[in-house]
């Protein structure tokens, strides 16, 4: 065997090593915790998840001279296993988020209750971004197969987190049994595939596959079903808001970003190699447009009517995620750039606004949209952080929302779904009626009893301040999206 | 560095200076230190503008200075000016410069009053001195949302449904402008976004096939022309000005709603030609409509920002009216009015908010005798009305003047019917108008209590006399601005009757 294949999955053994750290430190530190603070908290995993992040940047850098494995892509076990710089930049960027939400995450896992299982709270997070890295770098249906199922699977033991809450554990058992249910529709569809193809890697589906029965289609479809539950897609979004509610903020925060995020990206990857073949690209093509338009739409109009934050928060992803997945009609080289900076954009900006909500709920246990009335008056940071990012995600200038609307709108007009567009662009005036809203609440109504003024931990701070730097320059500094688009087409 | 991105720099100088600011005074001292020195920079561009004109009378735009922003997309931070927009530059700074000080006693949160209030003053000078479609489209929108936490937090009576009601409009019509831009960018073959390369079909743009523009223009000017308050799509300016504080609606009605007629002018007509010259009929009549409709409704309200916000519905109708006419000394006429509609609108205001703070009321039925109680806003008020009337001296006449000329050059029944359907709004701006003159202003006061009220303080003063004598100064010396906006007018003229005339249309049953 040739062990130098192993080169080209750095990121992966570098998360695998820092997992491997967490996970014996645990053992040997935390047994010691009778003062009411455990021994190793925040600092050690958000330490070494950002030595991993810069290790993944370093890899990146075109300079470096023996780290050119991550700018060219490699593939390894016979091409089961792809490594493209596209996809480093999405670890990168799943990275950024988990780092995030480690922040996040410092004064709930402080905790009484959650203090002694804080350890598992950061292997099971970092678990499902080894999932998802396996995810997005497989060339082959077993591959993805592995990863998705790491990637979600952990999920539900976090959605269970707060297990002495009784929506946690409501939540989780909503999200394990359609996590399960959509996994084996996939794997229907993926056996349908083989059958027609005779093969399970994406390259050579596309190439030995002679023309378009039903039943391939049929397999394609339930695929996409499959994908659609994990990207909360209209019409398989139904567990989104139930799940989003009850999980704890922080790992709703997770749910709406990175998981989303991955799925996305591999779906994009997928369909390209499949892109070859007319056919199949223009009924993909045909079925996405609905999916794309209904989860916008869907997703608008029933956040709407929300007055939890976490449930509003849900619909406002479900619609996102239609944005998100916009760029893929036509599989242009563009849409692939344009869809990874709007991945990149709205990680900051809907962390943000978690993190946001996430401290409010620490501090003062409020999550509806009425108590945050007149929350400008005693949190005005906070408000002014929540309005930023609230901006920034209905595409809002100058915030980097805008930016990665008009280029994903764009990479799809391009590809000429005019119609598609505008629809969509309606669709962005409702979503800023719902996002004004909050910010209405926040500055315009007046309230009896405001949330108090409090001062949020360091680690939030810091968190917020990652958020409030991306939600500012990523737009305004070109440099980014140039830089992107430089790899586009590299899967 | 280009010395119009100045314009920008400097608002963003004067948010991190309020970001810092630690109390009322220093508030006050970077406003004031920043909008004369915007003003400044504005009469400098000015006389700059004159001069490398003179010397270089063929180009388009002028200080055209280029930096690639997202190369892939073909994105460019580009700025340029020409007459047209140095002209709305000056506009603009006077606005923002008075503006400051009729906010001056405004409580409470004045710094984040003043915060929201320059980054809606950066968006108007951002997108005046650009001239690349996605950079203007951002800075266009930069202007807009402000406008919502201006209302909806220093507002007063229906505030929260006012906000929100201009809000969406005005970015439903966003909607419609990008999908135009996109259409825009993609069939001029999507190399550039520079305004004057597609207009010019130089740096990788072609011309824009026929039947696309006639998809891309109706939306292109809707977009702009819901800012601009085009019929039926003006519904949101009578209750967002209503509801505003002062400054706010000085500077929506006085710059914002300018932002709508000078991207009609500067991207529909001029980009989408063909189209312009075969769908215009439609916008005259929807314009027509909006002068003599928005006329007529204004002599009915009884609220006196209700009053004025129907009559900038009419007169800014008569700017996209102009617009649409596609004449040279029409459209100079509609830049004309823009400035002039501006000034006079900006000061009209000034004064409802100045009065309405003393009396508390802006129902013309609780008001009279005015002028023997606070004779200098009376008077400018007075002014102020006769100026919207069109009295020659004032700039109100200059620039109706100058549109109806402009429109009667176009021969045939229709154009003439239109022309002489808008000429009406004269006589019924000259009924409203002094209408509310005689009775608040003249008279017996009927409110005891409105005896003790005072006259205006310094700030105000300060504020009025400075529109007043621009509206003068421009009422009466037009012929440097309007020669200034002859230069700008002429390439989107040419280029109108490039792609044919009006009487090619197809689609006007009235020719």
């Amino acid at each position: 065997m040739d062990y130098s294949q192993f080169l080209s999955m750095q990121a992966e053994l570098s998360l695998l090593a820092v997992i491997i750290v967490l996970f014996v430190a645990d053992l040997f530190m935390s047994a010691d915790n009778k003062g009411g603070k455990g021994v190793y908290n925040t600092p050690l995993p958000v330490a070494l998840l950002a030595l991993h992040t810069l290790f993944l940047l370093y890899s990146l850098c075109p300079q470096s001279g023996s780290c050119h494995h991550a700018l060219s892509a490699g593939s390894a076990f016979g091409g089961m296993f792809l490594s493209t710089p596209m996809t480093t930049i999405v670890k990168l960027t799943l990275n950024l988020g988990t780092l995030i939400v480690f922040l996040m995450a410092h004064r709930w896992l402080s905790r009484e209750e959650n203090l002694v299982k804080q350890g598992e709270f950061y292997i099971i997070t970092l678990f499902t971004l080894l999932g998802m890295y396996f995810m997005m770098s497989s060339g082959h249906f077993l591959m993805f197969f592995i990863g998705l199922e790491l990637a979600s699977v952990p999920i539900s033991a976090l959605v269970a987190f707060d297990k002495y809450r009784y929506e946690s554990a409501e939540a989780a058992a909503k999200f394990i049994l359609l996590a399960l249910f959509s996994a084996s529709l996939l794997l229907y569809g993926v056996s349908l595939i083989y059958g027609c193809s005779g093969s399970l890697y994406f390259a050579d589906i596309s190439r030995f596959f002679p023309s378009v029965d039903a039943l391939f289609l049929l397999g394609v479809a339930f695929f996409v079903a499959g994908m659609g539950f994990k990207l909360s897609l209209v019409p398989f979004h139904l567990w989104t808001a139930d799940t989003y509610q009850g999980a704890p903020t922080v790992v709703t925060a997770h749910l709406s970003v990175l998981s989303k995020g991955a799925a996305a990206f591999t779906l994009l990857s997928i369909l390209i190699h499949f892109s070859f073949n007319e056919i199949i690209f223009q009924a993909w093509n045909e079925v996405f447009v609905w999916l794309i338009i209904a989860s916008i739409t869907v997703g608008n109009l029933f956040a709407i009517r929300q007055r939890n934050l976490k449930r509003f928060m849900a619909f406002s992803a479900i619609s996102q995620a239609g944005y998100l997945i916009l760029p893929i009609l036509g599989g242009t080289a563009q849409g692939m750039s344009s869809m990874v900076y709007y991945l990149i954009v709205y990680t900051v900006a809907n962390l943000g606004a978690f993190a946001v909500i996430n401290t409010i709920e620490q501090h003062s246990g409020k999550l509806l949209i009425d108590d945050y009335n007149g929350l400008y008056r005693t949190n005005p940071k906070l408000s002014f952080l929540l309005t930023l990012c609230l901006f920034s995600l209905a595409g809002i200038p100058p915030f980097a929302g805008f930016f990665s609307k008009f280029f994903v709108f764009m990479a799809a007009f391009s590809a000429g779904w005019h119609w598609v567009v505008l629809v969509a662009l309606i669709n962005t005036v409702i979503s800023l009626y719902y996002y004004l809203l909050i910010v209405k609440a926040m500055y315009i109504l007046p309230s009896e009893t405001p949330i108090s003024p409090f001062r949020s931990d360091r680690y939030t701070r810091a968190a917020l301040f990652i958020c409030l730097a991306g939600v500012i320059l990523l737009g305004l500094v070109g440099s980014l999206y140039t830089y992107i688009d430089t790899f586009s087409f590299g899967v | 560095m280009n010395f119009l991105s100045i314009f920008v720099l400097i608002p963003l100088l004067m948010l991190l200076g309020l970001w810092a600011a630690r109390n009322l005074n220093q508030v006050r001292g970077v406003m004031v230190t920043g909008s004369t020195a915007l003003l400044a920079l504005s009469v400098y561009l000015v006389f700059a503008f004159l001069d490398a004109r003179s010397l270089d009378p063929q180009s388009e735009m002028l200080f055209v200075k280029s930096i690639e922003w997202f190369p892939p997309l073909h994105i460019t931070y580009t700025v340029g000016v020409d007459g047209i927009s140095v002209a709305m530059l000056l506009l603009s700074a006077v606005i923002v410069f008075t503006g400051t000080f009729a906010s001056w006693q405004l409580r409470p949160l004045t710094k984040e009053y003043f915060l929201w209030f320059t980054l809606l003053s950066m968006g108007v000078f951002g997108f005046f001195i650009t001239i690349d479609m996605f950079a203007m489209f951002m800075f266009y929108e930069i202007a807009l949302i402000p406008m919502y936490l201006l209302i909806g937090v220093w507002g007063s009576g229906r505030k929260e449904y006012s906000a929100m009601k201009l809000t969406l409009m005005l970015m439903g019509g966003s909607a419609f402008l990008m999908c135009g831009i996109f259409g825009i960018f993609y069939g001029a073959g999507g190399q550039t976004m520079n305004i004057i390369d597609i207009a010019n079909q130089t740096g990788g743009a072609h011309a824009i096939d026929g039947n696309w523009q006639m998809l891309w223009f109706p939306m292109t000017f809707v977009g702009f022309g819901i800012l601009g308050a085009l019929f039926p799509f003006h519904t949101w300016s009578p209750d967002g000005h209503a509801s505003a504080p002062t400054a706010v609606s000085m500077l929506h009605a006085g710059v914002l709603m300018k932002l709508g007629g000078y991207g009609c002018f500067r991207i529909a007509m001029y980009l989408l030609p063909e189209a312009a010259n075969e769908l215009s009929w439609i916008f005259l009549i929807l314009t027509g409509i909006s002068v003599v409709y928005g006329a007529f409704s204004a002599c009915v309200q009884t609220d006196l920002k209700y009053i004025n916000a129907y009559s900038s519905v009419s007169h800014c109708g008569l700017v996209l009216f102009a617009i649409c006419m596609a004449t040279e000394t029409a459209s100079v006429g509609a830049i004309l009015q823009m400035l002039s509609h501006g000034l006079m609108t900006a000061l009209f205001f000034a004064l409802i908010g100045f009065i309405y703070g003393r009396t508390h009321t802006r129902d013309i039925r609780e008001l009279a005798g005015l002028m023997k109680i606070m004779p200098f806003l009376a008077v400018c008020y007075v002014i102020a009305g006769l100026a919207n009337l069109g009295l020659p001296g004032l700039s109100g006449f200059v620039a109706e003047m100058t549109i109806f000329v402009g429109s009667f050059e176009n021969p045939g029944t229709f154009y003439t019917a239109m022309t002489v359907i808008a000429c009406t709004s004269i006589v019924i701006t000259a009924v409203y108008i002094l209408r509310l003159v005689g009775k608040i202003l003249y008279g017996t006061p009927t409110n005891p209590h409105h005896l003790q009220l005072t006259d205006a303080t310094w700030d105000e003063r300060f504020s009025v006399i400075c529109l007043i004598l621009a509206v003068a100064g421009l009422g009466l010396a037009p012929f440097w601005v309007s020669d200034m906006i002859q230069t700008g007018v002429h390439p989107v003229i040419e280029q109108l009757q490039a792609a044919g005339s009006l009487f090619d249309s197809h689609s006007n049953p009235f020719l």
